[in-house]
C-alpha cells in the first residue's frame, strides 16, 4: 500500500482493520454505531481465532449486507427468523461457532417470537442485538424499542405509551428465563463504553465456545439519520436519555 | 517527530465527526477534500500533538482510520 510506505521508521501499527473484515465499505449511514459494532463482532472472532469456523445470521434491516463486510460465511435469514436458523445450524453442525448479528425492527418485533424461544430453550448460540429504537431501513418508523415521546415517522407527536405501547426491554424479559446463560446490555457512545461492549462481545462467543448456552448482547446504537440529528449529538442523545429506560449492564450471567 | 501518526482511508472516511469530537487532544479536524462519494474526509489538523492512543479509531464507525505510535526509544527504557 501506498499509505504504509510514507510512514516514517520506528512507529508500529496499533490500529488497523480486524482481519475478519473484508475490503469492502459499509452501507451504514455516516456517524451509525452499527459500523463500531461489526468492528467489534470482528476483532472478536479475530481475538478468538474462530473465523474459519464461524457462521453468522444476517437479519432483514440495515444489517442486511453483513455477508459483504465479513470474511466469513453467512446465511440471510428471513425478517425475524435470525434465531431460528441459528438454532438449526447450530444443531446440525455444533462444531461451527453460530452467532446472529439482529436490529431491534428484526429481533424485537417481527422475530421477538423466534428470539424468545431460541432463550427459553438455551440454544447454544450469540446473538448480537442492536437497538436504536427505529426502523431504521425503511424510513425511521417507530418500533417497539421507541423511547416515549420520541418522535419518528408514523408518530410525529411523539410516541404517546397509552397509544403505542410501552417500549419492549427485551433484555429484562429475556433474563427471567431459565434458559439463557448471558443477557447484557452495553452502548458504545464513547471509548470507554465501546471496550466495555467488546468484552462482552467476547464473553458472548467464549460462552459458546464453552457450551454454556444462549447469550445475547444488547448494544443501544444511534439513527443519526432518522433521529433527525448530527452523529454527535446522537450519541450524546444516547448517553443522556436513551440510557435512562434502558440501563446498561448485566442482567442475566451464569458464570 | 509526533508520538503518533493518525492514517485515513479518505474512501471510507464519511466524514461524521465522531474521532473529531473523541480525540482527547484535538488532532482531528475536516480537511477542505471530498472524497468520490462527496464526503467531507478528517485530516491530522495538528499532527504535533498526536499521541497514537487510538481512540479516535476506536469510535470510527467506517474502520477509516489505522494508527501508528512511534517505539520507545533504547534511552527511554
Amino acid at each position: 500500500m501506498s499509505v504504509e510506505a510514507a510512514i516514517p521508521e520506528g512507529y508500529v501499527k496499533v490500529f488497523s482493520k480486524p482481519k475478519a473484515l473484508s475490503d469492502a465499505k459499509y452501507t451504514y449511514c455516516p456517524g451509525c454505531h452499527h459500523g463500531i459494532i461489526t468492528r467489534l463482532v470482528a476483532e472478536a472472532i479475530d481475538e478468538l481465532g474462530i473465523l474459519e469456523r464461524t457462521v453468522g445470521i444476517s437479519p432483514v434491516g440495515c444489517a442486511v449486507f453483513l455477508d459483504r463486510f465479513f470474511n466469513c460465511d453467512f446465511v440471510q435469514a428471513a425478517h425475524g427468523r435470525a434465531c431460528a436458523v441459528a438454532t438449526g445450524i447450530k444443531r446440525a453442525r455444533p462444531d461451527l461457532v453460530v452467532f446472529t448479528y439482529q436490529g431491534d425492527g428484526d429481533l424485537a418485533a417481527i422475530g421477538a417470537a423466534e428470539t424468545v424461544h431460541a432463550a427459553n430453550r438455551g440454544e447454544n448460540i450469540t446473538v448480537i442485538f442492536v437497538n436504536n429504537g427505529v426502523y431504521g431501513m425503511t424510513g425511521g418508523e417507530m418500533a417497539p424499542t421507541t423511547l416515549p415521546g420520541q418522535r419518528t415517522t408514523t408518530t410525529p407527536l411523539g410516541r404517546e405509551p397509552r397509544l403505542h405501547g410501552y417500549p419492549l426491554k427485551i433484555s429484562e424479559m429475556l433474563a427471567q428465563l431459565e434458559g439463557p446463560a448471558y443477557i447484557t446490555r452495553q452502548a458504545v457512545f464513547d471509548y470507554r463504553h465501546i471496550v466495555r461492549a467488546k468484552q462482552a462481545i467476547l464473553k458472548a462467543f467464549r460462552n459458546q465456545l464453552e457450551g454454556k448456552g444462549f447469550s445475547l448482547v444488547e448494544i443501544l446504537s444511534t439513527c443519526p439519520t432518522n433521529w433527525r440529528m448530527t452523529p454527535v449529538e446522537a450519541g450524546r442523545w444516547v448517553a443522556e436519555h436513551v440510557v435512562k429506560v434502558y440501563p446498561l449492564g448485566d442482567l442475566k450471567d451464569v458464570g | 517527530m509526533p508520538k503518533g501518526i493518525v492514517v485515513v482511508d479518505k474512501e471510507r472516511c464519511k466524514g461524521c465527526g465522531l474521532c473529531i469530537e473523541a480525540c482527547p487532544f484535538g488532532v482531528l479536524g475536516f480537511s477542505s477534500e471530498y472524497n468520490s462519494s462527496g464526503y467531507r474526509v478528517v485530516y491530522m489538523e495538528h499532527p504535533d500533538k498526536c499521541t497514537g492512543c487510538a481512540i479516535c479509531a476506536n469510535v470510527c464507525p467506517d474502520v477509516a482510520l489505522e494508527v501508528y505510535r512511534q517505539e520507545p526509544t533504547k534511552e527511554a527504557a
